[in-house]
């Protein structure tokens, strides 16, 4: 059994193996045998579905006229759908090097019996066409159950943008987020996702964004300032983040609707971390307005503030329970080193989480089981100054280390299939982003220039 | 002080010159068998108007002489047996009219007073003095490796820190909460700013008015030393006092 994870690196915690196995028997193989309480959300889709990973066979869009720009744009797309299907996490791609000879631009193209057979042996597959017209371009895409040729196409989709790079990179995500939630067991696909995070490459830290697969990297802000910990609403119409303003640290909140930052209160002295709640009626954030750092939950327009904790310690880095809202975690400091605790959404019924080391920065997964945060467990003089991901089943307690690779990782967020998770690291030689499966998997730099942290990944 | 003194000067000149000029005639006067009627005694007087002036200015010393041969003023030198003359006077000067005539020696004087330069330009600005005074004086806070409570051996500094706060009443501070490069960015401004406070405590405890004291975080944002050692992470835990503008 092959999940990608390294048996050395499960602690001795036999329960929490067979959880996590069930976990990811759910996410990458679809099964229904994963009688816990992820089976609700994981729905058996289409046929031909193996044990493994769905085996997918992607050729190469066909152009569908003779219009000079075809091969740029046909290059950008296909790209960009086989990065999306592979980045998914779900799919088996079938190498290229197996296809048969001919490309494929409709159905009537498909000889099924050889995709379906060794050495192709696939079970779904995906093929199109694209052509560049005036100023629009047009694809045409299909995925077919190559094991059941008679039945008709599990998606025939047709998309008419303008004829741009860009526009075939996102016409593309769409297509392969279309793919992903049909075989993914009815879960959004990721590609038209955007990751939010802090870069220095203007000069200041200030807010960029890229896609989820790290292209087009922009700046948000340019406040000239440091702007820290950017977090954006569910509905990804609004971005709240911390910022100095030469005299203390204020939550500050930029539109996506406007296109410029808009008016939120401050509160004086230093208030940091904010979080939306699931619904986005709420924030919670990091305030010492009123002496020590606690945490506080406040309106999304900034009214109605009120206090949840009480430690007179420290308190920062709130996230909120994504399925169901009603539960907060945090980082507060307990015998002098930050620990990981949840609390409900009114400051009540505290519980703490980890029980040593140094943790910090919470994210609660979308399905609301999970947390993953950034954990230095053996912690002191003279122990090794790892810092790793980890991930905790909120219920049980039980945890597993994500990353083994060396430095410092920090700044955990999950994507919103569940499936992803987005961090950062300095194993490189410098603090940038990286992505991972949500076992470990996968491991992959998104940022290269300047120094790129606290990534934030969108709802949807 | 200075016109005592300058007035000494000039009498003990005056004195010397009478003294000197009084041998001279001695040698000079051979004795004549006949005697001569008596020479007819000299006069002098001079006034200098304007007595006062700031300096810088002038004054017109102004005289009359009669039955003298030999007419100066000191300072002046040898001049007419009656004139005027305009005068600088740097400082304060009695000026002394000698006329000497065969009846001897007459002498007049007449008071200058030089009022003294306006008053120097105000010394430097109070500012850039606090500011010295408050570099040498008030000395940064430093703090243990996660912890956010003043120690042991950093208390008498900030009891000095705040002593000095309180000989300078017009003085007020903001103290930076600063963290080293270990942990978290989100975290380690939650803890600077717990150290910023543990020193603003310290300082409102031994008597300093709270409201003379700011405090702000910067975590790990603005570190004072970047390498990644113990001495240079000691340098960046801690809590460093601006003085506010």
């Amino acid at each position: 059994m092959n999940l990608g994870l390294d048996r050395n690196t499960i602690y001795p915690a036999t329960h929490m193996w067979r959880r996590f196995s069930y976990f990811f028997f759910a996410i990458f193989f679809c099964f229904a045998i994963a009688a816990n309480l992820l089976a609700q959300d994981w729905i058996k889709s289409g046929t031909g579905l193996g044990v493994e990973r769905i085996r997918i066979a992607v050729p190469e869009f066909k152009a569908a006229n003779q219009d000079p720009r075809n091969s740029e744009l046909l290059r950008t797309f296909n790209d960009t759908l086989w990065n999306d299907l592979t980045n998914a996490g779900i799919f088996e791609m079938v190498s290229k090097s197996f296809y048969p000879l001919g490309q494929i631009g409709a159905p009537s193209d498909v000889k099924f019996d050889t995709w379906g057979q060794t050495p192709v042996n696939a079970a779904m597959l995906v093929f199109g066409n694209l052509g560049a017209s005036g100023n629009n371009v047009v694809v045409q895409g299909w995925l077919e159950d190559v094991k059941n040729p008679n039945s008709p196409p599990v998606l025939a989709k047709q998309y008419t943008d303008n004829a741009t790079t860009q526009q075939a990179r996102v016409i593309a995500h769409k297509f392969a987020d279309e793919i992903i939630f049909r075989l993914g067991g009815g879960i959004n696909g990721i590609a038209e996702t955007q990751i939010y995070y802090v870069s220095t490459r203007s000069g200041h830290k200030e807010i960029w964004a890229m896609d989820y697969d790290g292209a087009n990297q922009h700046p948000v802000t340019t406040l000239g300032t440091i702007s820290l910990s950017p977090h954006v609403s569910p509905d990804g119409s609004r971005l709240a983040f911390s910022s100095f303003n030469g005299s203390a640290w204020e939550i500050r909140m930029f539109s996506f609707d406007l296109n410029r930052m808009v008016s939120f209160p401050r509160y004086g002295r230093t208030n940091l971390s904010p979080s939306w709640a699931p619904d986005g009626t709420r924030l919670a954030f990091s305030s010492s307005r009123s002496g020590t750092p606690e945490i506080y939950a406040v309106d999304q327009s900034g009214g109605n503030l009120h206090r949840l904790t009480n430690s007179g310690t420290t308190n920062v880095s709130p996230t909120w329970n994504r399925k169901t809202g009603s539960e907060i975690a945090w980082v507060s400091r307990h015998g002098d080193l930050p620990k990981i605790f949840t609390m409900s959404a009114d400051g009540t019924n505290v519980q703490q989480l980890t029980d040593q080391g140094y943790a910090v920065s919470p994210s609660w997964s979308p399905n609301g089981q999970f947390l993953v945060f950034s954990w230095m467990r053996h912690y002191g003089p003279g122990a090794p100054g790892s810092q790793d991901i980890y991930l905790m089943d909120v219920t049980n307690k039980q945890w597993v280390q994500l990353t083994h690779d060396g430095g410092r990782n920090d700044f955990p967020c999950w994507s919103p299939d569940n499936r992803h998770i987005v961090f950062q690291s300095n194993r490189s030689g410098s603090l940038q982003i990286w992505s991972m499966l949500a076992d470990g998997s996968n491991q992959k730099q998104l940022t290269t220039s300047g120094t790129n942290s606290e990534p934030d990944w969108s709802w949807k | 002080m200075k016109q005592s003194q300058s007035r000494w000067i000039a009498l003990v000149f005056a004195l010397g010159a009478i003294l000197f000029l009084g041998a001279c005639h001695k040698k000079a006067a051979p004795a004549p068998p006949p005697p001569p009627p008596p020479p007819p005694t000299p006069t002098a007087t001079l006034t200098a108007n304007p007595e006062t002036i700031d300096k810088g200015q002038s004054t017109t010393l102004t005289w009359q002489t009669s039955n003298a041969t030999d007419i100066s003023i000191e300072g002046v030198g040898a001049v007419q047996p009656n004139g005027t003359q305009q005068v600088t006077p740097t400082e304060s000067t009695t000026y002394t009219l000698t006329a000497k005539g065969a009846g001897g020696t007459q002498t007049a004087t007449a008071r200058v007073t030089v009022n003294a330069p306006p008053p120097p330009p105000p010394p430097p600005p109070p500012s850039l003095t606090e500011e010295q005074l408050f570099a040498q004086n008030v000395k940064d806070v430093y703090f243990d490796y996660d912890k956010s409570d003043v120690r042991a051996d950093q208390q008498s500094l900030v009891q000095a820190d705040a002593a000095f706060l309180q000989q300078h009443p017009n003085m007020s501070v903001t103290i930076e909460g600063h963290c080293d490069e270990r942990g978290s960015t989100e975290y380690n401004l939650a803890l600077g700013d717990n150290r910023a406070s543990a020193v603003k405590n310290a300082l409102v405890a031994a008597g300093v008015p709270a409201d003379r004291v700011k405090t702000v975080s910067f975590g790990k944002e603005k570190p004072f030393c970047t390498e990644s050692n113990e001495a240079c992470w000691q340098q960046n835990r801690r809590g460093h006092f601006v003085l506010n503008k």
